[in-house]
């Protein structure tokens, strides 16, 4: 082609059939001012019409925090600290049902805009994924506020792990994000689908009962015990329990497997390289998908 | 110059299904029992714009070029071939396409800049140039749900236009606002010709590619019948509306034509002498005239029928005298070009131009076509004070 041959490719634009995944991954990047515009309007038009704003998403966790605690210690029994192991637990899980939920809706709740303008349309589904991210950061800045003033003894021996964990788990919810976004615009019932998936999800996640739990009925069924470790959100959320609870016991019981740094690292790295296929996966589903998005919306 | 669009065998194929699915429920329901027609709503076609250049994609509804244009853009991708676009494209496909109700006029013209992708830097150094050119004042800070239709638009113009891109894309938009914006829209698209930048529209206006474009594509059903100077391209394009006429011979059966058709000045009248011809009796055929003006602009057109002339020809010769008043025409030529349509079969059957046409010579005062017949009833001047 003419235009391609001369050496002065800067600011070409080629319109083709397909895209390869390099070229997804060049475009989303390539387009980051608009996805921290996109990511600021969502948390922006959330919280538009009340006075406190961003804070909210600070106020709630610790309204839950006070919920639980009080809840569960009038339950006797129960585990000690019950507040701080279902908040580390939820708060991983509102981010990965957040940006479920939001990014399934991403590209059907912008059909003008996907019908009228040209960008590349996985940024929609990587801003659903941003702002749930943001929205964690704010959430989980309250929680160790709270942690502070609870005095609760954290292990730092884990704690490191936590963001890696958070990036691993950022590459799966954008491979997801990708894929339901995509699905949704050709199949619109899938998101009523997807809501009824994501709280079966949710109850197959150790947040309100423990890994030790599932594991155990796992094996008791004659399943291998590290089944549950399958669901890549699990993997996240021990390390966020293992580092926050500080301990792998309560009352006497274990509650996490008591292993070590490497094992909970190990699984990450599992789940990171699961990640990392799913992403690809996407991407190309994603680049057929795209090619008549804005006729089918 | 160097080329601003290149694009090679692009072609567009939809699957259109005979029972449209719009769930996965029907989807599983009606899994191996669904049936599809390919439609081609494009053909392979091939072209290059220069850097500069304002071109014009005629063609009727549903002649794909609304479909060239948006794979232009890069908004659909094309079944096969590739499009070129060199440096920053903008379109005026849908103003305020990207702008959230709830955001202010301020927050979403970052937003819509980035979707173009500018960044915040940049837009903030041309924020002030855009607020003036879509006059909003102090709505910029109103949540853009408390705006006019008209101030919406004019402030997706205005990102769109002030953005400073290489490339703009038009659909039809250039008629927004009121009066004086529409103006302000065109003078600025005039000078983004002046500018060299390269402009592309797509419209079934013949007009608007006479006034602005310096060359025309004609699409129809999605093939690329003409790429042109305008006046052949809008040529082709008038003959394809009134009937499928591909040189200038005349289709149909020739059974009905035309003969002599002359024209006669006189004072401040011109009388239009048509003979038609017919060899074997024809029916439901419509004579037209029509009157245009110098730029090829129609300004009048009139049919027999509603003359009275009768629709069913039988065979010998007929001839009709047709008088035109021009005492309204201000000084100039009018083309006039006289059709016979079957109405049956939308062929055009002949035609034939007189291209001096109309000749009004009167002194008039003021400019256009018609003559308003201007008086000043009164004035008031310092000149005419007494000292």
């Amino acid at each position: 082609m003419a235009l391609t041959r001369t050496s002065d490719t800067a600011g070409l634009v080629v319109v083709a059939p397909r895209r390869n995944v390099r070229e997804h991954l060049r475009e989303i990047f390539g387009y980051t001012e608009l996805i921290r515009g996109l990511v600021r309007k969502e948390l922006k038009v959330r919280y538009k019409q009340s006075t406190l704003g961003l804070l909210w998403s600070m106020i709630q966790p610790m309204f839950l925090l006070l919920i639980y605690s009080v809840v569960f210690s009038v339950l006797k029994g129960g585990m000690p600290r019950l507040g701080v192991w279902i908040m580390s637990g939820l708060l991983v899980w509102t981010m990965v049902g957040t940006s479920v939920t939001t990014s399934v809706v991403s590209i059907t709740g912008n059909g003008p805009l996907v019908g009228k303008v040209r960008f590349p349309r996985a940024v929609l589904p990587t801003s659903s994924v941003g702002a749930a991210l943001i929205h964690f950061c704010l959430q989980f800045g309250a929680f160790c506020l709270i942690l502070l003033v609870i005095r609760q003894d954290v292990d730092w021996a884990y704690v490191w792990l936590i963001p890696i964990g958070i990036v691993v788990l950022l590459i799966f919810l954008l491979a997801v994000g990708l894929l339901v976004s995509a699905v949704n615009v050709y199949a619109r019932d899938s998101q009523h689908l997807l809501d009824m998936l994501t709280l079966g999800w949710f109850w197959l996640t150790p947040i309100v009962f423990d890994y030790a739990h599932l594991s155990g009925f796992f094996r008791h069924h004659g399943l291998p015990s590290w089944l549950p470790l399958l669901n890549p959100v699990t993997s996240v959320v021990i390390i966020m329990q293992r580092a926050i609870y500080g301990t792998a016991y309560a009352n006497g019981n274990p509650v996490l497997p008591d292993a070590s740094v490497w094992w909970y690292l190990r699984n990450l790295g599992i789940i990171a390289a699961f990640s990392v296929v799913l992403l690809y996966v996407a991407l190309r589903l994603f680049d057929r998908a795209e090619v008549n998005m804005a006729e089918s919306l | 110059m160097s080329q601003a669009i290149v694009a090679e065998n692009v072609s567009k194929m939809f699957r259109i299904s005979h029972d449209p699915v719009r769930s996965l429920k029907e989807r599983l329901v009606t899994i191996g029992r669904r049936q599809y027609t390919d439609f081609h709503a494009l053909s392979p076609l091939s072209f290059s714009f220069d850097q500069g250049e304002t071109i014009g994609i005629l063609g009727h509804n549903g002649s794909g070029k609304s479909t060239l244009l948006k794979c232009i853009a890069g908004i659909l991708r094309p079944t096969t071939g590739t499009i070129a676009v060199r440096g920053r494209l903008a379109s005026l496909l849908e103003l305020g396409a990207g702008f959230h109700p709830e955001l202010t006029g301020r927050e979403n013209v970052f937003i819509n800049a980035a979707f173009l992708g500018i960044s915040r830097k940049e837009i903030g150094k041309r924020f002030d140039e855009i607020i003036d050119f879509a006059e909003l004042g102090q709505f910029i800070d109103e949540p853009v749900k408390h705006y006019s239709s008209g101030m919406y638009v004019r402030l997706g113009f205005a990102v769109a236009v002030n953005l400073e891109p290489d490339v703009l894309l038009v659909d039809e938009v250039l008629a927004v606002g009121d009066e004086a914006f529409a103006k302000k829209c065109l003078t600025r698209v005039k000078q983004f010709q002046a500018e060299g930048r390269t402009i592309v529209v797509v419209t079934h206006s013949a007009d608007i590619v006479r006034q602005v474009c310096s060359r025309a594509l004609v699409l129809d059903h999605g093939h690329l019948i003409a790429d042109t100077k305008p006046p052949e391209a809008i040529k082709m394009y008038r003959e394809r509306l009134h009937g499928t006429l591909i040189d200038d011979s005349p289709h149909g059966s020739g059974d009905v034509r035309l003969g002599a058709v002359t024209i006669d000045n006189a004072a401040d009248r011109a009388l239009v002498t048509v003979t038609v011809n017919t060899l074997k009796a024809t029916d439901n055929v419509r004579l037209s005239v029509e009157v245009a003006d110098v730029g090829g602009r129609m300004i009048y057109r009139v049919d027999g029928d509603q003359l009275g002339v009768p629709m069913n020809y039988p065979a010998g010769t007929a001839t009709y005298e047709l008088e035109l008043d021009a005492r309204h025409l201000l000084n100039g030529k009018y083309p006039v070009t006289v059709r016979l349509t079957d109405l049956d079969s939308n062929l055009l059957l002949d035609w034939h131009e007189l291209k001096s046409g109309i000749v009004a010579d009167r002194q008039s005062v003021g400019e256009g076509v018609v003559d308003l017949g201007v008086l000043l009833r009164d004035r008031a001047h310092p000149v005419d004070r007494p000292a």
